[in-house]
């Protein structure tokens, strides 16, 4: 079991803007109407860097830049790791498509933003952070992994550990063959020892075989939920929303479970 | 950090099938670099292609799996008789207490490409025999790994570009120090596609020639495929002569997407924090096998970062000259070539490498040397300012 510690939460995502505003749709004290998720670029990052940054980097430093308003630490004194089921579909799209007809050729920014860790290079660039930073992906269960990750860190190395989470949805034709349900993104940072900020605990465990993943009583947040990865972590949000103690489960890989014991303090 | 016992590895790239081929190649300063004739591809430049993939076929329980990546990824698993160690481990620990950590850049990119040119004429829609999930997605090459090896613990895929597979030790060390696992099979696969080759190019970072790292006249790299596992338990070595993980650094450069920082910070950072992992001061290093790409920026970026740390008495150069910039194996195939260095005392020099770059400073070596290995440093740097230095070495 790994023990961490909450200390600041961000989240956008359809009808979802920021953790303050979500917190009573999340805690299901207003009602969820799911409108397009608002996308703005970081003003931190250089002019020229934010132009050319796609929707999952905006997700991300979007959602990484609230929770560490919210923890009230310093994002280039902690670790990060960010996790997405597959990085930047348009971008993707744009590419192979190109490549597809007689011009051979990639633009030298859409190659640069090809990589999975596009989003962590910008991260670094937006928040001068040199300390680690893990890109993950683990396909439908990409949040899991994340988790699972962090948490190691965490545990093993006693550092605080930023954990972002994102994902969009692809044109077609992508859309038809990974439809992805829309553009969300979670962040949470944690830490190692309860701190003046900290609101929860949870305990991860890795568990060897597949329970039901925990749900969401609105059926809409619900759909959100199994249409797009990175929002695997609404459960977990909901129950910070509500300051409930329960155990969640989500759903791993290899026939694997995380177990999350969700104390607020 | 816990040392961990390096129980096993494998290794496939253009310079052949299996440890014995890198290790001999090493030796005869034969590179795999070749003038590239990959696919529909217009560019004059050389590539360290793997033989064969085109002609080979996954094992027919995962055919959806089917692309170059984790065809490469098959042959991979199937060198050194790293299935077998991987059979012994499983029956120590149990299926579901060996992790499986990979890393790669581009995973099946190419099967996407391919699949671009045969999208339907009316719809737009890809092929019915794309399958998006066992080929495209980069977390593909885990799942097609971990049930190839029939394991059932943690897995997941670190994609950072050029730092990805030596990253994956990182992970495992964490993992295993953490509980979650006992032992963890990490390395990955790279392939080569038309993104890498083209996006290359419009950088202006691909060379017309073999690359030359550290070269005064080097003018970019040579991509290369590639693919390498190793086997990590916990507990001690078991004997003198084993060769262990001893540290694992790294660090963000917070400069540029595609270009490293000038002065090397990032570098310097990852190195030194793998120093402080292992307990090691810079003069416990025997050789550094550095990340060496073999363009004018990135090897003066290390050159500086390496200078700072070391100055100019440790052995370093990059076997890029042999395999081509392997981008996501890069990290699991130049660890493997430190250790095969420590095992074979062997410090391999620089091919291609004709008149050093007099503006660099460290102990950069051209013609390979015998020598006693204790401890190897193992750089990878890449995209988005990612930097991760590996320790191996006899046990302490």
């Amino acid at each position: 079991m790994m023990r961490v510690f909450v200390e600041g939460v961000g989240v956008l995502g359809p009808g979802l803007t920021g953790w303050q505003a979500s917190r009573p749709v999340l805690a299901g004290e207003a009602p969820y109407v799911a409108t397009a998720t608002v996308l703005t670029a970081s003003d931190l990052l250089p002019a020229a860097e934010r132009r050319r940054t796609g929707t999952p980097v905006k997700l991300a430093l979007a959602v990484g830049c609230e929770a560490f308003a919210n923890a009230g630490r310093d994002a280039a004194m902690t670790a990060n790791v960010l996790t997405s089921s597959g990085g930047d579909g348009d971008n993707v799209h744009q590419i192979c498509e190109t490549l597809a007809v007689a011009v051979l050729e990639v633009s030298p920014t859409r190659f640069h933003n090809s990589v999975h860790n596009a989003a962590a290079g910008y991260w670094s660039i937006a928040t001068h952070s040199r300390e680690p930073s893990t890109s993950l992906c683990g396909h439908d269960a990409s949040f899991a992994a994340g988790l699972l990750e962090a948490s190691a860190q965490i545990v093993v190395d006693g550092k605080p550990v930023a954990l972002i989470a994102y994902d969009h949805a692809y044109p077609e034709p992508l859309h038809a063959v990974r439809p992805i349900g829309g553009n969300f993104g979670a962040a949470f940072v944690l830490t190692p020892h309860a701190t003046d900020r900290t609101f929860a605990v949870w305990d991860v465990s890795l568990v060897a075989s597949v329970e039901s993943p925990s749900s969401l009583d609105d059926s809409a947040l619900e759909a959100l939920r199994l249409t797009v990865p990175a929002a695997r972590s609404l459960p977990l949000l909901s129950a910070l929303a509500r300051n409930a103690t329960e155990v969640l489960m989500l759903e791993f890989v290899g026939g694997n479970s995380l177990r999350i014991a969700v104390t607020p303090c | 950090m816990q040392a961990l016992q390096i129980s096993h590895l494998s290794i496939v790239n253009s310079l052949g099938a299996g440890l014995a081929a890198t290790a001999d190649a090493l030796r005869a300063r034969r590179s795999g670099l070749a003038p590239c004739t990959f696919e529909n591809v217009a560019l004059e430049t050389y590539a360290g292609e793997v033989a064969g993939l085109d002609d080979s076929r996954l094992r027919s329980d995962l055919a959806d799996f089917d692309c170059r990546n984790n065809r490469l990824a098959q042959l991979g698993l199937q060198q050194d008789g790293f299935v077998d160690a991987v059979a012994a481990a499983q029956k120590k620990y149990g299926a579901e207490r060996i992790g499986v950590f990979m890393g790669t850049s581009t995973s099946g990119l190419l099967q996407t490409e391919l699949a671009y040119r045969r999208r339907d004429p009316q719809s737009g829609a890809l092929p019915p025999d794309f399958h998006y999930a066992q080929t495209h997605n980069t977390y593909c090459l885990a799942d097609f790994v971990q049930r190839y090896l029939g394991l059932k613990g943690p897995a997941f895929v670190v994609s950072s570009a050029c730092s990805s597979t030596a990253k994956v030790f990182g992970n495992a060390a964490r993992m295993i120090a953490a509980g979650v696992c006992d032992a963890a099979v990490v390395g990955g696969v790279d392939t080569l596609c038309l993104t890498t080759l083209y996006g290359f190019h419009s950088l202006g970072l691909i060379s017309r020639t073999p690359c030359r790292p550290f070269d005064v006249a080097r003018d970019g790299i040579s991509l290369g495929e590639g693919a390498g596992f190793a086997l990590l338990e916990k507990g001690t070595a078991r004997t003198d002569e084993a060769v262990m993980l001893l540290g694992v650094g790294e660090s963000s450069d917070a400069h540029h997407m595609s270009t490293p920082h000038p002065q090397g910070l990032g570098a310097q950072l990852a190195m030194h924090r793998a120093l402080a992992s292992a307990g090691l001061e810079p003069q416990d290093i025997d050789y550094i096998n550095l990340h060496g790409t073999s363009t004018k920026t990135n090897d003066a970026s290390e050159d500086q970062a390496v200078f700072e740390l070391f100055g100019d008495k440790t052995p370093c150069s990059s076997t890029k000259g042999w395999t081509g910039h392997l981008l996501g194996a890069a990290g699991i195939t130049e660890a493997i070539i430190s250790i095969l260095a420590i095992k074979h005392g062997l410090i391999p020099g620089s091919l291609h490498t004709q008149m050093l770059d007099p503006e660099l400073r460290s102990n950069y070596q051209v013609d390979n040397r015998d020598a006693r290995l204790q401890r190897v440093m193992s750089n990878s740097f890449g995209f988005g300012g990612s930097n991760c230095s590996l320790i191996f070495g006899r046990p302490q």
